[in-house]
């Protein structure tokens, strides 16, 4: 195994001299006991501090906060969707305002999918054939066809500086020969992406490892995908509520496979154990809409969990989310009063989604530090400590997860 | 009654052209001042909607006064009573002055629920029924720096008979007298002012007995209770304050409650008026729309263009206005309606528009973004449209105000009206 890995590596290595892809990948600093890694991801915008946590702006906004705010906490890259924004304003449009960036005026880096997961997941009847997606459009009742070609003639005119490949998207539940066929497929997706994109010197195409739960499969996918000279890879098909414990599994044995000197973003995670857990395990990059989507119902993220502002426990509770956070929200705002004011005005979810946005980013941060001091081990003992009231309590994925990177949870 | 500090220096007094003025010794410390005729900050419960103290500070000059109401505070009594340190600490207003009133302007509430020893407020869990003690108590906890003493303003719908005026004048009169009792007792309250709240409907006497019993006792200033638009016709509005400033002393600001149209602020700013809310940022802000009135009278022939008379169009929606002012025996105007002083953003026309809301605005909102990518938020149901249109819609409100006070400095007040009533009725003559 540890053959196969170094010879991956020169030959990717290869191949990021030839390619002239707008990333550059610095590893700052590799954990000596995990698979963590620390690294300064450049991208067209400015440079992106890894692991990092992205959040999602779904359709060009950042749920209420400003970009100036969004800034403000230190976000250096974003996520927009493809399928929103393709339908609404529409790529034309987006192209007359200077791509996404101009028309949210947000200067640091973005990311958009292919827009392929929204639609198998909001669109009732979207049907794959070898062209694309076919769907109905919710908005006018039209048929659409998504192909490789068009996502990433989307995604161009977004101008993100990555880009996600279209790919057959199964879900993690599915098994027998559709995974297969979906995983072959998006292999040969991934080459019309490739070489439709029309500004691969600005924008950064990421390949999607698929295959499902099947270690067979997502091994086939990984030696077909990293012969391509794409610029990162993401991890793909999972965190659909497949078992943590088949989840973990896949991610290792992706990341066992993905050359080391390229970014490895895993797709749709967010939760505080698993951010942690997959860093573990070699991950750089993660997005998820929960810590958005949560704040808006007033559940707030504190290293120990959550808390739900809205629950009369907190009525009277004069201190803050979280007495050791450095946000807007925690320095001038009480649970009492956001529990207040959550009955009076949207501001309220606007002070919780900036709180754990900010809880998210400092969260990665940590983990960047300790690894880069070389604790990042300890680091783990500490947040599994103050994440749960005790031992028995760690879910037994996250034991045996990480246990496979030489992590003993006392 | 202990002497307040708030002080009211009168620059100019033009009979029937408004007061221009100071007002001075506001907060505790007396540190704050407003100048006048001016606007008091809107809030929902202590934030105004939408804005974090962030997004609320990206506005250069905001008005030092905040105002509460007892219909967002009334239900969070007990647990204000717990804090102990009153509601501006409580809320994380750290440099404000806090003016409290009893009801929401921005929202109207169901009537019939006044007795002759209560008023009720409408919070999130529905109704709470207050008596002059309460309402003391309430004040005692909030701890504002100025209150509006509790009244029965029920006399705005049509048909009010003139028993029912009557009525309204003598409760609250009377709620009055009890209050400033209360207040004189209350350790808690030493420094507090209170404003007396001067009723009487659409009946001029009653307008007037109620200004002048009102004027007898101590107080620092007065509200105009139950003159809100479309509670009445305007003229008749304009009158029956012309009647009631008269009656008070000049010394004393006078607020008035329920009014925020430029229109409607102009003729009562003649009519002697010195303060208003600014509710009316926060309603065109929740239909999804735009202040963008010109009310630059700058020589400046560059700053004149300021706002281009382009985007001052009308749109069919205000067409139907006539429509809901027939409703039952209300002749409240459906306050969702647009008027003539903002831009629909949700209209198709500005799907492609990639101008700021107002050209040479220096809101945020304005600096940063396009009418095209407000458009889209509003569409999409985006959190951020309200919080980028309430920073527009508040800045380009406050200017007017500040453009008010130059115009009646500089003796330009009917070229202020021109630029802002006369293009107006230009548009209308040009739809018509
Ligand atoms: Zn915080
Ligand atoms: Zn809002
Ligand atoms: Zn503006």
């Amino acid at each position: 195994m540890a053959a196969e890995n170094s010879s991956s590596i020169n030959m990717s290595a290869q191949k990021a001299i030839s390619a002239v892809s707008p990333l550059t990948l610095r590893i700052i600093a590799e954990c000596p006991v995990t698979k963590a890694r620390a690294c300064d991801l450049i991208l067209p915008h400015c440079a992106v501090s890894t692991p990092v946590f992205m959040p999602v702006g779904t359709q060009g906004t950042m749920k209420g906060i400003t970009v100036d705010q969004l800034e403000g906490l230190g976000c250096q890259i974003c996520l927009g969707n493809t399928y929103h924004l393709g339908m609404r304003p529409g790529p034309d449009l987006i192209d007359k305002a200077n791509g996404l960036h101009g028309f949210m005026n947000w200067k640091r880096n973005l990311l958009t999918d292919s827009g392929g997961f929204q639609m198998v997941s909001l669109v009732e009847l979207s049907e794959v054939t070898e062209e694309g997606v076919k769907f109905k459009s919710p908005y006018d009742g039209k048929e659409i066809l998504l192909t490789p070609e068009k996502s990433i003639g989307i995604q161009n005119s977004l101008g993100s500086d990555i880009m996600m490949q279209l790919d057959d998207v199964v879900s993690s539940t599915v098994t027998g020969p559709r995974v297969e066929e979906a995983m072959h497929r998006s292999i040969r997706w991934l080459d019309r992406c490739i070489a439709a994109n029309k500004k691969p010197d600005k924008q950064n195409l990421f390949a999607i490892i698929q295959g499902g739960l099947n270690s067979e499969l997502r091994k086939t996918c990984l030696d077909e995908m990293t012969k391509r000279d794409v610029p990162g890879f993401a991890i793909g098909g999972l965190s659909g509520g497949e078992e943590k414990d088949d989840f973990w599994r896949m991610v290792t044995l992706s990341t066992d496979h993905l050359p080391r000197e390229k970014p490895r973003y895993l797709m749709g995670v967010g939760y505080a154990v698993d951010l942690v857990v997959c860093v573990a395990l070699g991950c750089d990059m993660f997005d998820c809409v929960f810590p958005t989507r949560t704040a808006r119902f007033g559940s707030a993220l504190v290293p120990w969990g959550a808390i739900q502002l809205r629950s009369k426990q907190y009525a009277k509770d004069f201190q803050p989310i979280d007495p050791d956070c450095d946000c807007p929200t925690c320095k001038r705002h009480s649970r009492a009063y956001l529990h207040a004011l959550f009955k009076s005005d949207t501001a309220a979810m606007h002070h919780v989604t900036i709180h754990n946005i900010a809880y998210q980013l400092t969260l990665m941060l940590s983990v960047r530090r300790s690894i880069v001091e070389g604790r990042f081990p300890e680091f783990i003992q500490t947040f599994m400590k103050q994440m749960f009231p005790s031992r028995d309590q760690y879910p037994s994925w996250a034991v045996d997860a990480l246990a496979s990177v030489n992590i003993t949870l006392e | 009654m202990a002497a307040g500090r708030m002080k009211l220096e009168l620059f100019r007094v033009v009979q029937g052209t408004g007061r221009l003025g100071v007002l001075t010794g506001l907060g505790r410390t007396g540190q704050h001042s407003l100048e006048v005729p001016g606007c008091l900050l809107y809030s929902h419960c202590g934030t105004v909607p939408h804005l974090t103290q962030d997004t609320l500070h990206t506005l250069s000059t905001l008005p030092s006064v905040t105002q509460i109401t007892l219909s967002n505070i009334a239900e969070h009594q007990e647990v204000l009573e717990a804090f102990k340190d009153g509601f501006k600490k409580f809320s994380g207003l750290h440099d404000t002055v806090l003016y409290c009133s009893l009801h929401d302007p921005a929202t109207s509430f169901p009537t019939g629920h006044t007795t002759y020893k209560t008023v009720s407020v409408w919070g999130s869990g529905g109704r709470i029924e207050l008596t002059v003690e309460k309402f003391m108590d309430l004040q005692k906890t909030i701890q504002p720096d100025w209150y509006q003493s509790m009244a029965d303003g029920e006399t705005w719908q049509t048909n009010t008979s003139r028993k029912r005026v009557r009525k309204s004048v003598d409760r609250t009169l009377a709620h009055l007298d009890e209050c400033l009792l209360l207040h004189q007792k209350s350790q808690e309250l030493e420094g507090v002012e209170i404003f007396g709240v001067v009723e009487g409907g659409d009946i001029q006497e009653e307008r007037v007995r109620s200004a002048r019993e009102t004027a007898k006792r101590p107080v620092a200033g007065f509200c105009l209770d139950g003159l809100q638009t479309g509670s009445m016709d305007k003229a008749l509005r304009t009158q029956l304050i012309s009647a009631v400033t008269k009656e008070l002393p000049d010394d004393k600001p006078r607020l008035l409650q329920g009014v925020g149209q430029p229109d409607e602020v102009l003729a009562c700013v003649e009519a002697g008026v010195d303060l208003f809310e600014s509710f009316f940022p926060f309603q065109v802000t929740e239909r999804g729309c735009a202040l963008c009135f010109s009310f630059d009278i700058s020589p400046d022939p560059e700053r004149a263009g300021r706002a281009p008379p382009a985007v001052l169009e009308l749109h069919k929606e205000t067409d139907a206005a006539g429509e809901t002012q027939q409703n039952g025996d209300h002749i409240i105007d459906d306050q969702t309606q647009m008027t003539s002083f903002e831009i629909n953003l949700k209209d198709k026309r500005y799907q492609d528009d990639f101008r700021p809301l107002v050209e040479g605005c220096g809101c945020y909102c304005c600096k940063n973004h396009q009418r095209a990518y407000l458009h889209h938020l509003l569409v999409t149901n985006e959190l951020l449209a309200g919080v980028l249109l309430m920073i527009h819609n508040t800045a380009h409100y406050h200017g007017f105000f500040g453009a008010l006070r130059g115009a009646l400095a500089n003796d330009k007040l009917d070229l202020l009206k021109r630029r802002v009533l006369g293009e107006r009725d230009e548009q209308i003559k040009t739809k018509l």
